[in-house]
């Protein structure tokens, strides 16, 4: 109970699945993850690894059907999401917990303007006049930056940039306990990306929001969080906190991944990869779903998911080669952890 | 005049509908014949239904610019008064499928499935019945009078606007920021008011005005049929109906009504023609 208490947010062994006509897809398979109070939590992985799928599945907006949580559940302050009412999930969402989309330019409404936008998460949540909600709206946009005078104009007159500042702006309107943040530097460019992630860390602390940041881009969350879970295929390889995690990073997925990006002090032709695909989601191999593509892997990799094990003290690694040996022996991933340290 | 802020959508299409000369000479008409029809006892000459034997028949003249019918009452006066029930009967008709059809495509576009299918086999049952021949049926069902006349022809143009208003939703309804509502915490009724249907109001009042054109012909040809309004009141239609055993000898009588009909769909379908051609959003420059 004690550790509920602490923890906003509480995933066991959750199970989405989706029935698509090629197959059972499973999205996620057997995920664990919590979540402290104000902390920042990185979500890496590949296109289809099921982050999309997680935050919709806090949400309690997986579309149904296809989509069904099969098992597990999820402890929102300490309460079960799964067992809540519709009603009930309705003034958690937005409310309590927001969420920020990758694309700004398809996010908001092109028929309201941004202030009735902003104001209309906070007509849906606290008890206020028209007038109330509407200079409410203005502060957030000055919050996030913009001039409060522009609150009348539609999203077509605003840039990619500004759109993610308003679709911030909605989402901390209500001030949620969570803030789940759906790749929300992707579709900005670099620059824009900068200044959106300052943002985000502002007003992280001024709202002491605690913040799933979703993301393929390790750069990104470097920058923004205190922790990282890395996801493949449904399931969650490795957790700890940023630092132990890009100093030392001990999964060989993980390892894959800070081999793939180009290190600018050295001159090479051809970049480093991981061999192979993400498997089919219809057919998961059996054992540790990374294992075909794995160069350490072994027999014994393919009977049976690897359990979670800690490495080191909040540092935790789901490879069937922590399961015996308690880690260690495993030289070249501290070498490159130097590297990119 | 928030609906005319200088960047909104209401603005823009305004804008565009500026450049479209027929689509204004159609909307100045229709402008006219609401002030005619809305001071119809101030402008008509004579009383719609004062009967003047001795000058039944007379053809166009000074007194009576528009001739005089079978019964010598004033033909101008009565096509007045007639704008009356036509409008009222188009825009009415036109408002209760709007309404009830433009519901019944929302439900079935939002929720799709088993709900969607339902409604639509039912629209399509109605489509499949000849809309004149469906009027008919509920007109006669129903009785004379206006209301009901209107309720025909309303219930007869229900399945296109459950059509248009459904496809206009399943094109709305995967969007992103349909999402971002649902994530607000927002319900499905609020999502489908406030966030869908202003976004699908291009398709919705382009249809209403066709619509309102085809619903002033449904029932002046109701009325044709004598089940519309009942005389002495005057309607385009029943006036047509009345004229036609005279129009050998006296085809004034049924040239006037029938041009005050043509005109008046006429100017519509230029309105409705301008207005898809200034909301497409495509013709955004």
């Amino acid at each position: 109970m004690d550790q509920q208490r602490e923890h906003i947010l509480d995933i066991r062994d959750l199970r989405v699945q989706y029935h698509t006509d090629t197959g059972l897809v499973k999205a996620v398979e057997g995920l664990n993850l919590s979540l402290a109070r104000g902390e920042t939590l990185g979500l890496v992985g590949e296109t289809g690894a099921g982050k999309t799928t997680t935050a919709l599945a806090i949400m309690q907006l997986i579309a149904s059907p296809p989509g069904r949580i099969a098992g597990g559940s999820i402890f929102f302050e300490g309460e079960d999401m799964l067992a809540k009412s519709e009603e009930e999930k309705r003034h958690i969402r937005g409310g309590k917990i927001a969420m920020i989309f990758q694309d700004p330019m398809t996010s908001l409404n092109p028929v309201l303007s941004v202030q009735e936008q902003i104001a209309e998460m906070i007509r849906l949540h606290q008890k206020v006049t028209d007038k109330e909600a509407l200079e409410k709206a203005r502060d957030m946009l000055g919050l996030v930056g913009l001039r409060p005078e522009r609150g009348p104009d539609y999203p077509h007159q605003f840039s990619g940039g500004m759109k993610q500042r308003v679709v911030i702006a909605i989402a901390l309107a209500c001030s949620p306990r969570l803030l789940i943040a759906d790749e929300p530097t992707t579709a900005l460019d670099v620059t824009i990306q900068a200044q959106i992630l300052e943002l985000m860390q502002q007003l992280k602390q001024h709202f002491n929001t605690a913040t799933i940041l979703i993301s393929h881009d390790l750069g990104v969350v470097a920058q923004l969080c205190d922790s990282v879970a890395i996801m493949y295929a449904g399931r969650i390889l490795e957790k700890a906190d940023a630092k132990s995690l890009y100093a030392n990073p001990q999964h060989p997925y993980t390892q894959g991944l800070f081999n793939s990006i180009p290190d600018m002090t050295k001159n090479v032709t051809r970049l480093n990869t991981i061999a192979g695909l993400p498997p089919d989601p219809t057919e998961l191999p059996p054992g540790c779903c990374f294992a075909p593509r794995c160069a350490h892997a072994s027999g014994a990799c393919s009977e049976g998911s690897p359990r979670m094990v800690e490495y080191k003290p909040g540092h935790f690694v789901a490879c069937s080669r922590m399961n015996g040996n308690g880690g260690g022996a495993l030289g070249p991933a501290e070498e490159r952890g130097q590297a990119h340290g | 005049m928030a609906l005319l802020q200088k960047n909104s959508n209401m603005y823009l299409t305004l804008v565009r509908l500026r450049r479209n000369r027929l689509a204004i000479l159609g909307l100045l008409i229709m402008g006219a014949l609401i002030l005619i029809a809305i001071f119809a006892p101030w402008l008509a000459p004579y009383d719609f239904a004062t009967q003047d034997l001795i000058s039944a028949f007379e053809t166009p003249s000074w007194e009576h610019p528009l001739g005089t019918d079978d019964f010598g009452r004033d033909i101008l006066s009565r096509i007045i008064y007639g704008a009356r029930v036509s409008l009222q009967v188009g825009v009415l008709a036109v408002f209760i499928a709007m309404v009830s059809g433009g519901t019944l495509g929302a439900i079935a576009g939002y929720y799709g499935g088993r709900i969607d299918g339902v409604i639509m086999r039912v629209m399509d049952v109605l489509l499949s019945i000849p809309q004149i021949l469906l009027a008919i049926a509920i007109a006669a069902a129903l009785g004379p009078g206006l209301l009901n006349l209107t309720i025909a022809v309303g219930i007869a143009a229900l399945p296109t606007f459950a059509r248009v208003v459904r496809g206009a939703v399943l094109s709305i309804v995967g969007q992103e920021y349909i999402e971002a509502a649902h994530c607000m915490g927002a319900s499905d009724a609020w999502i489908i008011i406030r966030h869908i249907l202003p976004n699908c109001s291009a398709p919705i009042i382009v249809q209403s005005t066709l619509r309102v054109a085809q619903a002033i012909l449904a029932a002046a040809a109701l009325s044709f049929l004598g089940l519309g309004i009942q005389p002495p009141f005057p309607e385009w239609g029943g006036m047509l109906s009345g004229a036609r055993g005279y129009v050998r000898d006296y085809a004034y009588m049924t040239i006037f009504p029938g041009l005050a009909i043509m005109i008046t769909i006429m100017a519509l379908n230029f309105l409705g023609d301008g207005l898809r051609d200034a909301m497409d959003p495509k013709m955004k420059r």
